[in-house]
């Protein structure tokens, strides 16, 4: 059996048929080929699959595609606009706020949301808030610094 | 991993659930999936076919009726965590659930239909008497949550039975609430959990409902600890007598698992009895 979806992803629409099997992660990192996205524990604990769906951030690897069937979905590739990282992005860059970076994505879009959710975030809203997202390298201080930075860049901040 | 093969029907409407669940009898529900695709994804569920009621509109949102709030099963834990709509006692829990990720996509009636015993809203939705409202192919029936739970991923749910909401009564004046949990790090699924409403009338406990969740097969009242408490003046120690009391409200197998023993949780649950009737109280 196979479905067919259409999902429009960092503003392009795609129209696929897909086995209604196919994790949303699965679906946009192999057969869109966008494999910014990570998969890393694939039972919803660890966050490295971590997207923006419908305006919220959601895991992808517990989410079916045909569960995004017309959803409005941004993946990390997205998030730059005109060659220019988003705030996020280059919050990260400038604060080394990642080691081997497999977290890193899922890291950006999590809390990209959590601070266009609660721009005056504190440092303890953010830990908080990233309970959904592992870091196997623990380089924790470096990434809520990052967003704390970013925070401040996007107009808020603590 | 990810999931083995399954035909996938999408229901625009609960009567077309109901009749889809009869034309395909070992269908499951799938609503945000946040508890059985992370199963199928490890293979422990291979369900042959899934029913998609996720779309249902008339089974999302929150509402006022009478004395009690009315919630779709296809509310998420986020939804509930914002609402100011339904008792504090749902939102606070509602915000201890996993992760913001997580809160977004997952729903409380998915939860309480897969009954996992260490999930929050069986014992908050026990405490606080709720009733879970049912339809069928043999019409529709409301069952309490005491009756709902029976056990280990095991609810009174029969077969081509589908939650068509949850009505929680709303609290008087002079009554608190909290949910206290002792929770695994990474998943934040409870070890214990233990939630309270107390009413409180010139420093006395004028009504307490506890229960508790977490170590048992499903989440259960503490007739006990209510008992100790309700006429009672309520301070630090008779608090802690009354958590003690739960020790006898344990029915069946302690659970124990490799990360927590059943000797761990039972000494624990007093301890989260006891903050959860204080927090309430606000003592």
């Amino acid at each position: 059996m196979t479905v067919n979806i259409s999902v429009t992803i960092n503003g392009t629409t795609y129209q696929k048929d897909v086995e209604p099997r196919t994790l949303l992660v699965h679906f946009i990192r192999d057969t869109l080929g966008l494999t910014g996205t990570n998969i890393g524990c694939d039972t919803v604990q660890c966050g490295a699959c971590t997207i923006h769906m419908d305006g919220m951030a959601i895991k992808s690897c517990a989410t079916l595609a045909v569960q995004a069937d017309g959803s409005q979905i941004t993946t990390i590739e997205g998030l730059a606009k005109d060659g220019e990282l988003h705030p996020m992005q280059q919050a990260f860059w400038d604060n080394h706020g990642l080691q081997c970076g497999y977290c890193t994505p899922g890291m950006i879009m999590a809390a990209t949301k959590l601070v266009e959710n609660n721009p005056g975030i504190t440092e303890e809203e953010i830990r908080h808030g990233l309970e959904g997202n592992l870091c196997r390298c623990t380089g924790y201080a470096n990434i809520v610094k990052s967003i704390k930075a970013a925070a401040q860049a996007m107009g808020g901040g603590a | 991993m990810y999931p083995s093969k399954f035909d996938y029907y999408r229901a625009g409407s609960v009567s077309e659930a109901l009749s889809l669940m009869q034309q395909h009898e070992d269908a499951k529900l799938l609503a945000g999936g946040h508890s059985l695709v992370p199963v199928m994804n490890l293979r422990l569920a291979t369900p042959p076919v899934l029913i998609d009621i996720g779309r249902i509109g008339d089974l999302k949102g929150i509402s006022s009726v009478g004395g009690s709030v009315k919630i779709g099963p296809l509310t998420t834990h986020a939804m509930i965590e914002a609402s100011a709509d339904v008792p504090a006692l749902m939102s606070q829990a509602a915000s201890g659930i996993a992760d913001p990720q997580v809160r977004n996509r997952g729903t409380i009636g998915g939860n309480i239909a897969h009954a996992d015993p260490a999930s929050d809203w069986p014992t908050v939705l026990t405490a606080l008497g709720a009733t879970i409202n049912i339809a069928g192919s043999n019409g529709e029936r409301s069952v309490g949550a005491t009756d709902f739970f029976q056990g280990l991923f095991e609810t009174s749910l029969e077969e081509n039975e589908i939650i068509t909401s949850i009505s929680v009564p709303s609290h008087g004046e002079g009554t608190g609430s909290s949910y206290a949990k002792l929770f695994h790090p990474a998943s934040g699924y409870a070890i214990v959990g233990a939630a309270a409403v107390i009413t409180m009338s010139g420093g006395q406990c004028t009504g307490a409902s506890v229960a508790v969740g977490g170590l048992t097969e499903c989440a259960t009242k503490a007739p006990s600890v209510e008992a100790a408490l309700t006429g009672k003046a309520l301070n630090e120690a008779t608090i802690a007598a009354a958590a003690d009391a739960v020790a006898g409200d344990l029915t069946g197998d302690i659970l124990s698992d490799f990360q927590t023993s059943a000797a761990y949780r039972k000494a624990m649950v007093k301890v989260y009895v006891k903050r959860a009737v204080s927090a309430a109280a606000g003592i």
